[in-house]
């Protein structure tokens, strides 16, 4: 018996062993290193190699993804109001979504933009443009957080927006949509002629990242549709792709498909700046909201501008070209070097690349083909570096890897085409599923592309997941571009429409991480820093509750004195000096949403009380072993009541010692 | 009977050792002499904790540094603890004569590892059920609030 034992045992062990080194040897390089499974799988509790910042389209907000895994990490709110976050529902951020229309509370969020120093991602902030009521908004990357939002005045369809210069010395906002500039009551069929297309220029900030107007420039009422800055050698330049240079004001499906070519807005922004610079230009009255919101205050203030300074491109001679593109041209994307300006005909086959190099040649040379409302129009074959003949149908974005190659997105034929610069040959292609719009390489429409993974973003789901009823999620791909030939790796979900993404390596982002607000830099003007400062003021029918929270009760958390009638501001101040403690709070029949508040943060939430009786709050954010106990009341008297306002913790005053 | 816990030592140690992840991750194991022994009994007074600080030398009070110390235990630890009664946490009152100065600061720095670590935090977060909070002071300032315990005697 002890012998057959032994036996059993000496077996178990062997197995046990050749079980452990097989597990061994998956660890490192072996057997599954090309597994597909391997290049996207980010073991628990490891980090992305990339971080994806992705537009969330119709639902207005920017989504924060890890590369390769896909995963999602935050929902950033920018054009929308967000009740997870209580952005636009408490009183600190309501002031970011005003407007000269007054509160908006949505828009359409399509193209972030990295700011970059000399050229290279700098991981600082996040431009991204809200397309229906123009605006532009900074997302600072130390919290991960809207912090400003510019409303752009003369402009409609706020589209080829909101890409940053180099060095982040402008963000871009152009008009989709002719207007007549100034808004004013006129027939819709007198648009020809008399609509412009602003392209405004927002003077960055180099110390904050602030936008303020520096200048727009009043272009003919052609559709601005995308951009991209010069770089390199181009910088100083701006390209925008233009399409209904036919001025259509109805039916454009069709009207705006006459010519068979329409351009690219060639932009010398240096040389109009230094026309303004010199006191060129025109002000004239306008009517837009700049909106800032300070960490010190944890809050926003809303200012209406009153007045834009506008250029009439004729004025600035050799600022502005128009170069011929063919068949209505969508992306408009710049090589790392900045000699290609690629233009892609949503209508064509072919992907048209113009040169830097002869474009400033024939503009040299006084190489002209006829002018269109007085900017000078260049010879298309002049210009042409050449055509990428992909075989595709219906290009529209490119980016590039830094090595040489570009990668364009083919809406109709639902494919990406690996092409070589220079030559134009077709390299690779590989579907998409379905109907690609953006791409986005990290760094990949800057001097230094990180060229390791293509994310393409496509409009149209179909059977990718499990259904969902009417309405999908949007699918993104992952491609590995390593190698010679593109590599499917992955598809994701992605929340919204997404347009385009901007992406970066996590290490230039996550090192600048904010964990906590210091208590002591808080500058709210409610704000309790200690539970001795907490307090209940009356001021006429207005009640005003400075509070705080902390793991796992509030102070006061009784409070006596309340009437019906009142207009009662919970300013709530969380003590929590540590990593990962938000707390929430909520009251019962509030006509808002909870707060969640960060460690060292303040924010308000207005509470009306309608009815007589003694009503509960209580913390939303589980937040220690003891959560459940995070709760108080507020007992609400009818009005003219003499209940006095009394507040107090532990049937004890706040500042007992 | 030996032999079959044999084979349950090796199958335990193989398992652990073959671990799929690459991080290997130690999980404390108790032995059954350790579960039946009752938690050692420790003189407060002797036990400097688990932290940053391994010696502190007491010298005369300084006034300045009470004052500050006071300010900062207002602002980011009393919402939890009060000097003269037992809140969220103990009463600071005499503070100084239960504790070393050593284990004050090492709980007010690194109150995580304490309450996982150290037996005196072990059973004081038993008694009160709610862990210590880190508030991120740093070491200077948990010394001030030390010189200011010294004066709630």
């Amino acid at each position: 018996m002890k012998t057959l034992f032994k036996s059993v045992l000496a077996l178990l062990t062997i197995s046990l062993m050749v079980v452990s080194c097989v597990q061994n040897s998956n660890d490192s390089s072996g057997a599954l290193s090309s597994s597909k499974a391997e290049k996207v799988y980010v073991a628990p509790g490891e980090h992305d190699d990339f971080y994806a910042f992705v537009s969330g389209g119709f639902s207005g907000q920017l989504a924060v993804y890890g590369l390769p895994s896909g995963r999602l990490f935050k929902v950033i709110p920018v054009f929308s109001v967000d009740a997870e976050k209580a952005y636009g529902f408490n009183e600190e951020t309501k002031p970011m979504l005003n407007t000269s229309h007054g509160f908006i509370p949505w828009d359409d969020a399509h193209h972030p933009d990295i700011s970059q120093t000399n050229g290279v991602v700098d991981g600082r902030y996040v431009y991204i443009n809200g397309n229906n009521t123009p605006r532009i908004a900074k997302i600072d990357l130390t919290t991960f957080e809207t912090t400003e939002i510019i409303e752009i005045p003369n402009s409609a369809g706020n589209h080829s927006s909101s890409y940053v210069t180099e060095n982040t010395e402008y963000v871009v906002a152009g008009t989709r949509f002719g207007v007549p500039v100034p808004q004013r009551d006129m027939p819709i069929a007198e648009y020809k002629g008399n609509f412009k297309g602003a392209l405004s220029f927002l003077k960055v900030d180099p110390e904050d990242g602030g936008m303020d107007i520096k200048f727009q420039i009043l272009m003919p009422g052609f559709d601005y549709d995308k951009a991209h800055p010069g770089r390199g050698d181009s910088h100083g330049w701006f390209f925008f792709t233009t399409y209904n240079s036919e001025e259509a004001h109805s039916l454009l499906e069709v009207n705006a498909s006459q010519n068979d070519k329409d351009f690219i807005a060639a932009v010398n922004w240096k040389k109009i700046e230094e026309y303004v610079n010199n006191g060129g230009g025109k002000k004239m009255p306008a009517n837009y909201a700049h909106n800032v919101y300070d960490e010190h205050t944890h809050t926003a203030t809303s200012t209406m501008k009153k007045e834009v300074l506008t250029v009439d491109p004729t004025e600035v001679p050799g600022a502005i070209y128009f170069l011929p593109t063919p068949k209505s041209p969508h992306g408009c994307d710049v090589s790392p070097t900045g000699e290609y300006i690629v233009g892609s005909g949503k209508l064509s086959a072919d992907v048209t690349v113009h040169s830097f190099t002869k474009m400033m040649n024939a503009i040299n040379n006084k190489k002209f083909d006829g002018d269109a409302y007085g900017i000078p129009i260049l010879n298309y074959e002049d210009i042409l570096a050449g055509s990428v003949k992909s075989g595709g149908l219906g290009p529209l974005h490119t980016e590039f890897d830094g090595k040489g190659n570009a990668y364009t997105t083919f809406f109709i034929s639902s494919e990406v085409v690996k092409w070589k610069l220079g030559t134009w040959e077709v390299i690779d292609r590989k579907p998409t599923y379905y109907s690609v719009g953006h791409l986005m390489i990290p760094g990949g429409n800057s001097g230094q592309p990180f060229g390791k993974y293509v994310l393409a973003m496509n409009k149209i789901t179909k059977d990718r997941y499990l259904p969902t009823g009417p309405e999908v999620t949007q699918s993104a791909q992952l491609y590995d571009i390593t190698g010679e030939k593109m590599e499917l790796l992955l598809d994701f979900p992605t929340v919204g429409e997404p347009h385009y993404a901007a992406g970066i390596p996590a290490d230039i982002v996550a090192k600048n991480s904010r964990k906590i607000f210091r208590l002591e830099e808080n500058e709210h003007p409610y704000a309790a820093k200690t539970e001795a400062e907490a307090k209940v003021v009356r001021k006429g029918n207005e009640v005003h509750i400075n509070m705080t929270m902390i793991r796992s009760h509030f102070a006061p958390d009784n409070i006596e004195g309340i009437q019906v009638g009142d207009k009662v501001y919970f300013h709530v101040t969380n003590l929590e000096q540590d990593y990962d403690v938000p707390h929430g709070i909520s009251m019962i029949g509030a006509n808002t949403s909870e707060l969640l508040i960060m460690p060292g943060q303040t924010e308000t939430f207005v509470w009306e009380p309608k009815q007589v009786g003694v009503w509960p709050f209580y913390c939303t954010d589980f937040c220690s072993a003891l959560h459940q106990e995070m709760q108080g009341y507020v007992r609400v008297s009818p009005k003219g009541s003499s209940v006095p306002i009394s507040f107090t913790l532990d049937d004890d005053a706040v500042d007992a010692e | 009977m030996k032999i079959k816990l044999a084979i349950l030592a090796i199958l335990a140690l193989v398992v652990t050792s073959c671990g799929g992840d690459k991080k290997k991750v130690e999980y404390p194991v108790k032995s059954k002499t350790e579960i039946a022994t009752p938690a050692k009994k420790v003189d407060p007074m002797t036990d400097k904790g688990i932290g940053p600080v391994t010696s502190i030398t007491l010298g005369e009070l300084d006034q300045a540094m009470v004052t500050e110390g006071e300010q900062i235990f207002k602002a980011k630890c009393s919402a939890c603890h009060k000097i003269s009664k037992r809140f969220i946490g103990p009463g600071m009152k005499g503070i100084t004569e239960r504790r070393t100065p050593e284990w004050i600061m090492n709980m007010i720095l690194n109150p995580e590892e304490m309450v996982q670590k150290n037996q005196i935090a072990m059973d004081l977060l038993k008694e009160y059920n709610a862990p210590m909070a880190n508030q991120s002071l740093t070491e200077d300032e948990a010394r001030k609030i030390l010189e200011y315990f010294r004066t709630k005697n």
